[in-house]
């Protein structure tokens, strides 16, 4: 297992050629209370760097890009309706979708975890 | 959060204790202010319960001296620039109202009180808010005849306690609070600090409003804070709770396009006010109220989970736009969705069902009474 991360703050598990992805726990403790969640359809197409889903806490609404190319092959189904696990449990439980990723190479150029780290605590 | 450099912010006398309370600081209003310190959803919740400290010290607080000790005096020039009923405000009370422009339009809401000590007879103070408060200076300044003037009161802060525990917490500080009615003020000493207490907030709760000098501040925010009931509260839940208690923020559901009329606010006109005119914006006023306002402010309940933000279009069943979401976020003790906004008259209607666009797609709500939580004020 190989996780990732985005300057968007996503997470990505990277388990073959399908990544699980979510929001980090530095993003979820800056937006609040996630008070929404709102999901691909399972088997749509999304390209990185595009919004892929959407997250709101009380007081705004955010997008949650695709951090990879391809296709979504699952999607947490019961975060939409407990989204506050997003805050509960943001890296295990509060995963968003998986997608089965085209390019190996958008993979290659994410961050690892202590990249990640240095870059939020450069923020 | 904003572009705005961080140099430039204005602080409050309690910036310090945000600070040490780890709050998160968010540019609003020119100030730099508390958007929240634990959580938005357990500070809203916490001030339905028990009891919230806010400092709002941001919002302006003026007096207006009028030429003489005579209330009559300074009533009669107020109510050339505002349509509230100020004569008949009685000492120690208050009331709300809003500076209204001469074609209208709404330019800040306020609280207008009369002093209830008789030495300072011939008075009003004023507070307003903060993003408003230089242009309503101005504003009045302009408007004032000889021998009246405003002035700011800069040397004090204002702090906000909030919720059903309000009322017991302040008692042990400000003994005369618990006789205090809803809309009531008096100037009274806090543990021996000189304070102006108000039976007044906006969360739609029982709570006070404390005027006290800058100096003072921290004294009197530590002294509450020493009580367990208390907690630090941000702005992102001050926002929450009076969406739910469905009060108006400017800016938002108030700008000078809106007519009081338009926003559900003629309960705050005063009768002989609305049959004599005699304040700016009083012929669009007088004809809104005989004719009905072309739209009209509303609730809404989105049917989903989905927040309606801010800017949303609303259509009618039939696909029709007919307004527009002004407030809209996730109500923490409604446990859902809630917005306000305009719709055109004949929408308006609690019960009407709409649709609410969203991200490009069309939701389904529905037009509600407001406030969506009971307001909870000492009558």
């Amino acid at each position: 297992m190989t996780k990732r991360f985005t300057e968007d703050h996503e997470w990505l598990d990277i388990q073959g050629d399908v990544a699980t992805v979510g929001i980090t726990t530095f993003a979820q403790s800056q937006l609040g209370d996630v008070v929404f969640v709102e999901l691909p359809e399972t088997g749509a197409q999304v390209a990185k760097g595009k919004e892929a889903a959407v997250v709101e806490s009380v007081k705004a609404a955010s997008e949650v890009y695709a951090p990879v190319s391809g296709e979504v092959v699952e999607v947490n189904t019961a975060l939409p309706d407990a989204p506050d696990t997003v805050n509960s449990d943001p890296e295990g439980s509060g995963w968003f979708m998986k997608i089965r990723f085209s390019d190996e190479a958008e993979v290659a150029s994410l961050m690892d975890e202590a990249a990640y780290k240095a870059f939020v605590d450069a923020l | 959060m904003s572009d705005a450099p961080a140099t430039a912010l204005l602080k409050t006398p309690l910036a310090d204790r945000h600070a040490a309370l780890g709050a998160r600081l968010v540019p609003f209003a020119g100030y730099e202010m508390p958007v929240q310190y634990e959580g938005i959803m357990a500070e809203h919740l916490w001030t339905r319960e028990h009891a919230g400290l806010f400092d709002v010290s941001h919002m302006g607080q003026v007096v207006l001296t009028g030429p003489s000790k005579s209330h009559d005096a300074i009533a009669d020039i107020l109510e050339a620039i505002v349509p509230a009923e100020v004569r008949g405000l009685a000492p120690g009370r208050m009331r709300y109202n809003f500076l209204v422009n001469d074609e209208g339009g709404i330019l800040d809401d306020l609280m207008i009180t009369r002093p209830a000590d008789p030495a300072e007879e011939g008075s009003l103070m004023i507070v307003w808010n903060a993003a408003c408060k230089d242009a309503d200076l101005a504003h009045l300044k302009a408007r004032l005849p000889d021998g009246a003037s405003v002035t700011e009161l800069s040397d004090r802060a204002l702090l906000a306690l909030q919720g059903p525990d309000a009322a017991a917490v302040l008692a042990a500080h400000v003994p005369v609070a618990a006789d205090l009615a809803f809309m009531e003020a008096v100037k009274t000493s806090f543990d021996g600090t000189e304070c102006f207490v108000s039976r007044s907030g906006y969360t739609g709760e029982d709570g006070f409003e404390l005027s006290v000098p800058a100096s003072e501040a921290t004294r009197v925010w530590d002294a509450l804070m020493a009580d367990e009931r208390v907690k630090p509260i941000g702005l992102g839940a001050r926002d929450s709770l009076r969406l739910e208690a469905g009060l108006c923020l400017y800016g938002h559901d108030l700008d000078e396009t809106t007519s009081p009329v338009e926003a559900g606010l003629t309960w705050a006109i005063g009768k002989r006010r609305r049959a004599e005119g005699g304040f700016p914006g009083a012929g669009r006023i007088q004809r809104e109220l005989a004719d009905g306002p072309a739209r009209r402010r509303v609730g809404i309940r989105p049917e989903g989970r989905a927040p309606a933000r801010e800017g949303t279009l609303i259509f009618s069943e039939g696909g029709e736009e007919i307004g527009i979401v002004t407030s809209g976020g996730f109500g923490p003790s409604v446990g859902a969705p809630v917005a306000m906004g305009y719709v055109g008259t004949g929408h308006h209607e609690p019960g009407t069902a709409i649709l609410l666009e969203v991200r490009g797609k069309r939701l389904p709500a529905e037009i509600v009474k407001l406030p969506f939580v009971p307001n909870r004020f000492k009558r």
